[in-house]
């Protein structure tokens, strides 16, 4: 039986990919994924993962030997962050559209400039449309399941996309926490054999990757918008059987607290539990407020965040990233898209915070509450604010 | 060599893996090329293209002329691209999952995809020491772009982007040398081709491909349209490149240089510029100048070899 030790959540991802027996890894380190990295190259050097690392040049060359591998049928993982990430962005498209199913750990981080290895969430947001599935964790233990679940998400052949496990830089990759482990029966028993449909192989030879002209590119386009909305349903069953069978279940929107409360925040990530705790002082205090988290960001639960919003009257929006010049933060103007045609909407206050690496504490939490409530009384705002900033 | 032509569809295997109806211009020395080196390949093998030229006229969906598995993803990764299928396809062997055991992994790009964007990729797909062959098909610059200069433009051409006009004779800088970079990786080897002389390339390549690690071949590729030059031109234009000492045919096996042809003399630089209208602005000086690098070059090559017999 897998054991709960204490263990660092980029080690413990680093563990739980090596049970999931990828064949491929190429990375190049960046903080703050480089524990992961390093972990599995060490894996990988005494025997304990038969697999190939390549350690490549550059984030572009990470995720286009990523592509090579998978198009070979090969089970491939990496891990990136913050720079990285950007560097990786036009192979990300290619990866979604090419249906080469890639899993990767995203330990998020600022972007430049200025320079900062710290976390937010700038580095994943930039990539909000480049077609992969996009999950938030929010502890240690969720970081190994949902890498766990990403593979067999991922890899379905309904489905065959990439998997981003989205998981806070510093604040959760480098946190020592009590994390469940499974064994590498138990993960055989949940995933099965990657088993890619139309792998390049000279008995059968295939042609991926043509150009498209306008003729054909609307309908290529089309089909890459069905086939991740259809991923859903995949997404919804595997937690469904990752819970079956290891008893830790998991929503593409999570609640907490939302039992008849008035005012809502909604955040994403590991400051979640941050908030839970203030959110608990509240209750205790008497105020009807909750909490709303997004696990998955893409494919976007619409129809779940309708639901868990519910009859709020407000609802405060916490974003970890910053849409300069645009509507404030990323996830608040996604909510708002979702709400904007219901018939009952509550007040959506912006607020922008812990970027590059800056805390929010409990009584942080408690104060944006506080603020968002005053400015939703004052009217509907459009305007956002950025938590603790000196001007 | 014009002798041996007769002999040629005798001495080369019929595998065609780049079937007929692509969209190739008239005169295209790089299809031709790829025809003849994919002879030497065979069927078991993979191919990873970069954007360019040759993905374009050979792909769209949902068609291909590529009779062998083929991927293309984009313009710079292609090496990086072919680092993980190369290991993608180890593992599996390893872990009792792919049948093949010799798959041959073979990359290939243009100048652009391969002496600029490329480079890096390239660069680290050659140091960790891939089993794969990158072949350069070079014809001198952007062409499926129309005609811009890259590193691998010769001195004096005028292309879109390095025009010739009042205040400049083209292209100001020289062909950037990316066999010698190969060599400085200390890859196993690395080896100059040209269709033109279609035997030498079809035995290079065989050596490649049976290389253990990674082999780079560039081959030398005309280009009617970007060149300005009649589409029949192609191939006596390849010929001359050779003989000139603009182009010289040679490999390095572990390090150790070997001309695979040399002429006595080497000819007038004008047999090879003249015909081609991106040198027909070049006054006499400027021709005189470059032939004297291109022979200062090619003596330098030519030494190289002898010293390390």
């Amino acid at each position: 039986m897998a054991k709960r030790v204490g263990i660092e959540t980029s080690l413990a991802i680093s563990e739980v990919v090596a049970a999931c027996d990828v064949d491929v890894v190429a990375a190049y380190p960046i903080t703050p994924q480089t524990h992961i990295v390093e972990h599995l190259a060490d894996l990988v050097a005494n025997g304990k993962l038969d697999a190939e690392y390549i350690p490549v040049e550059s984030e572009h060359s990470a995720m286009s030997a990523c592509l090579g591998s998978v198009a070979a049928g090969a089970r491939t993982f990496t891990a990136s962050a913050g720079q990285g990430l950007e560097l990786m962005h036009e192979v990300l498209f290619v990866a979604s559209a090419m249906r080469l199913p890639v899993i990767m750990a995203v330990t998020n981080r600022a972007v430049s400039s200025p320079l900062s290895v710290w976390g937010d969430h700038s580095d994943v947001m930039a990539t909000r449309d480049v077609g992969w599935i996009q999950l938030f964790v929010e502890n240690g233990q969720e970081a190994v399941d949902n890498t766990i679940c990403a593979f067999k998400m991922g890899e379905a052949k309904n489905v065959l996309l990439p998997v981003m496990v989205n998981l806070d830089g510093f604040h959760l990759s480098h946190m020592i926490e009590p994390i469940t482990i499974p064994e590498r029966e138990e993960i055989s028993r949940f995933l099965p054999p990657f088993d890619y449909p139309l792998p390049l192989h000279p008995d059968k030879p295939v042609a991926m990757g043509d150009f498209a002209p306008p003729v054909i590119f609307s309908e290529a386009k089309w089909a890459q918008e069905i086939n991740i909305r259809d991923s859903y349903e995949t997404i919804i069953q595997t937690w469904q059987e990752f819970g079956q069978q290891f008893g830790r279940y998991y929503q593409p929107v999570e609640k907490y607290c939302t039992e008849g409360a008035e005012t809502l925040l909604l955040t994403m990530g590991s400051f979640s539990e941050t908030a839970m705790t203030a959110i608990d002082n509240l209750r205790e205090q008497g105020q009807k407020v909750g909490l709303v988290r997004i696990r998955l960001w893409r494919p976007f639960p619409f129809e779940e965040l309708r639901k868990a919003v519910g009859s709020a009257k407000t609802l405060i929006v916490f974003d970890r990233a910053i849409s300069v010049g645009g509507p404030g933060g990323p996830v608040v103007s996604e909510v708002k898209a979702a709400l904007y045609n219901e018939p009952q909407k509550p007040n959506v206050v912006s607020f922008v915070g812990g970027l590059g690496g800056r805390d929010v504490t409990r009584e942080g939490f408690e104060e944006i509450i506080t603020r968002g409530q005053e400015i939703a009384e004052q009217g509907s705002p459009n305007e956002f604010e950025i938590y603790g900033v000196r001007e | 060599m014009i002798g041996q032509s007769v002999y040629v569809p005798r001495l080369l295997s019929e595998i065609e893996s780049l079937a007929p109806g692509h969209r190739a211009c008239i005169g295209c020395g790089e299809v031709l090329a790829i025809r003849q080196a994919f002879k030497a390949i065979g069927r078991d093998a993979v191919v990873v293209n970069a954007t360019g030229c040759m993905e374009i006229i050979a792909s769209q969906l949902p068609y291909t002329s590529w009779r062998l598995p083929w991927i293309h993803t984009l313009f710079e990764n292609t090496a990086a691209v072919a680092s993980g299928v190369e290991a993608g396809l180890k593992a599996m062997k390893r872990k009792g999952r792919y049948d093949h055991p010799d798959t041959k992994v073979v990359a290939i790009a243009g100048d652009g995809g391969t002496v600029d964007i490329g480079l890096q990729a390239l660069s680290g797909a050659l140091e960790r020491g891939h089993n794969l062959l990158y072949i350069c098909f070079d014809n001198e610059g952007y062409m499926n772009t129309g005609v811009q200069r890259s590193s691998a433009t010769p001195y004096g051409a005028t292309t879109t982007t390095s025009p010739a006009g009042k205040q400049s004779i083209g292209q100001l800088s020289w062909k950037k040398d990316l066999p010698a970079i190969a060599v400085d990786h200390r890859i196993p080897y690395v080896a100059t081709a040209c269709p033109s002389f279609p035997i030498d390339l079809v035995e290079k390549v065989k050596k490649g491909v049976a290389t253990k690690g990674p082999a780079y071949i560039h081959v030398f590729s005309g280009c009617p349209t970007g060149w300005g030059c009649a589409t029949n031109l192609t191939i006596k234009l390849g010929r001359l490149a050779v003989e000139t000492g603009v182009f010289p045919l040679y490999e390095v096996e572990n390090g150790k240089y070997k001309m695979s042809y040399k002429p006595e003399t080497l000819r007038p630089i004008t047999d090879y510029m003249k015909p081609q209208r991106r040198f027909r602005h070049l006054t006499e000086d400027v021709i005189k100048m470059i032939e004297k690098r291109v022979a200062e070059e090619y003596y330098k090559l030519l030494e190289k070899a002898e010293c390390q017999k």
